[in-house]
């Protein structure tokens, strides 16, 4: 039975989580309002299974439900018809993008779902390889190749766009 | 010392990229890569890439975070129960068929406000029936980590596997009104056949549960079985439709039933012919 200091505690520590997950999900969804949605039902689905979650790390299992939820989402688009592909103005447009963020978001985008996110855990949430693991819920060797193969395809990617250019050029 | 003459693998290139190399091997990899400009190039182009995404992405962290991700916002209005909802409403369609039957037990329940509810008798058709949804509220209401197989956070697929299962169109009713939020469910053996098993737990952590399955009994109204002992779990049953219910708790008697009436109400969603009849 959860006394009101530890709904609390763990209220805090879904609350500090929320700039981070934020972060995570706008890398996963290259958009702030589908990215927002999807930290909404992050939320909304571990407030109301908190009598499920047992004392493990708030913040993993945080990234655990968006993960298998964005898993959900991505299937859902998928069926879709029509898929917007990523435009240009997109990302160029973003008034914060530094150069080289078109790139890098391109990069991510080639990359299949499971790799993009294992190299996002891994880069920009600074997840270690079990807890990237334990989200995604994989052997430790599954993230290390996922992790090979998406650095390989980002860097060939990369690689790639910058040879187009000289060639344009 | 082996490690000093080991050659190093892409995971530890990886792994030096991402701190998690043991100091030793650290060094061993700093050394390897000032003679290996190859791997030496990938660790740059990798980190480069870390630097890239982080360039990119990380300035959300410091972004004001939007009104609707508050969390007394979200704990307010729980919005996720819009979807379960629906499928709770799909669900009562098959149920509403023929329900009429069960309304009569509304007015029993309504003439004994006070409790003054009829005990089952030996000869009642699911004493038994009672007696295995006690046993299950008594062996799963203290369980700490398992509670259930499957969480409300997995609803529709609690519902159709549940379903699938005790072999008709399962319900869960939404206790929230009177405060029950659903943890989830389980498959259950039952005197006849499977039993499907709901649990609800209120903020401050009361248990109730709903066990129900098929019966071949006739319908019943609103039962009181107060489990014998004081203290002990008390449960409230009935069967309609060919189903029969059993809501137990250990709260008092009056929130017992409050409870009960609810889940009642939405389980024998009334037909316009049937209140004449209450």
């Amino acid at each position: 039975m959860a006394s009101e200091r530890t709904v609390n505690t763990f209220g805090q520590k879904v609350q500090a989580a929320i700039p981070a997950l934020r972060r995570y999900a706008r890398a996963l969804t290259h958009d702030a309002d589908s990215a927002d949605d999807l930290v909404q039902d992050t939320l909304v689905r571990a407030l109301r299974s908190e009598h499920l979650f047992q004392g493990e790390e708030v913040r993993s299992w945080l990234y655990t439900i968006m993960t298998n939820l964005n898993r959900n989402r991505r299937r859902a688009l998928a069926r879709r018809p029509v898929l917007m592909p990523i435009g240009d103005e997109d990302i160029a447009g973003a008034p914060e993008a530094p150069a080289g963020a078109r790139d890098i978001a391109r990069a991510l985008d080639s990359l299949g779902e499971e790799q993009r996110a294992t190299l996002l855990l891994v880069t920009l949430e600074g997840m270690s390889y079990r807890e990237t693991a334990e989200i995604q819920g994989v052997a430790i060797g599954t993230v290390m190749s996922r992790l090979a193969r998406a650095r390989a395809q980002v860097r060939a990617f990369l690689d790639g766009e910058r040879t187009q250019l000289r060639r344009v050029k | 010392m082996i490690d000093r003459n080991m050659p190093v693998t892409e995971e530890e290139l990886h792994a030096y990229v991402d701190g998690e190399l043991t100091p030793e091997r650290f060094v061993v990899v700093e050394r390897w890569l000032s003679a290996h400009p190859e791997d030496s190039a990938r660790v740059a182009a990798w980190r480069a890439q870390a630097e890239s995404i982080r360039a990119r992405y990380g300035a959300v962290v410091a972004e004001p975070v939007p009104a609707r991700l508050a969390l007394e916002r979200l704990l307010a209005q729980d919005t996720g129960w819009g979807r379960w909802r629906n499928v709770a409403a799909a669900a009562a369609i098959a149920l509403v068929l023929g329900a009429g039957a069960g309304w009569f037990a509304r007015g029993a329940f309504a003439d004994n406000p006070h409790g003054q509810l009829a005990q089952p008798t030996a000869q009642d058709g699911f004493a038994a029936f009672t007696a295995d949804a006690m046993q299950a509220y008594k062996l799963y209401v203290g369980e700490v980590r398992h509670p259930v197989e499957v969480p409300a956070t997995d609803a529709e697929h609690l519902v159709q596997w549940l379903s699938k299962r005790v072999g008709y169109r399962l319900r869960p009713p939404n206790l929230e009104s009177v405060g029950l939020k659903l943890v989830g469910g389980r498959l259950l053996p039952g005197p006849t056949g499977a039993a499907a098993f709901f649990m609800y737990e209120s903020a401050s952590g009361e248990r109730y549960t709903l066990y129900c399955g098929k019966t071949r009994s006739p319908p019943t109204a609103l039962r009181y079985n107060d489990g014998g002992t004081a203290g002990a779990a008390s449960a409230v049953f009935w069967s309609s439709d060919d189903v029969a219910y059993v809501i137990s708790g250990r709260g008092d008697r009056k929130q017992l039933k409050t409870v009960a009436a609810t889940a009642y109400e939405q389980l024998d969603t009334p037909l316009p012919a049937g209140k004449s009849g209450g």
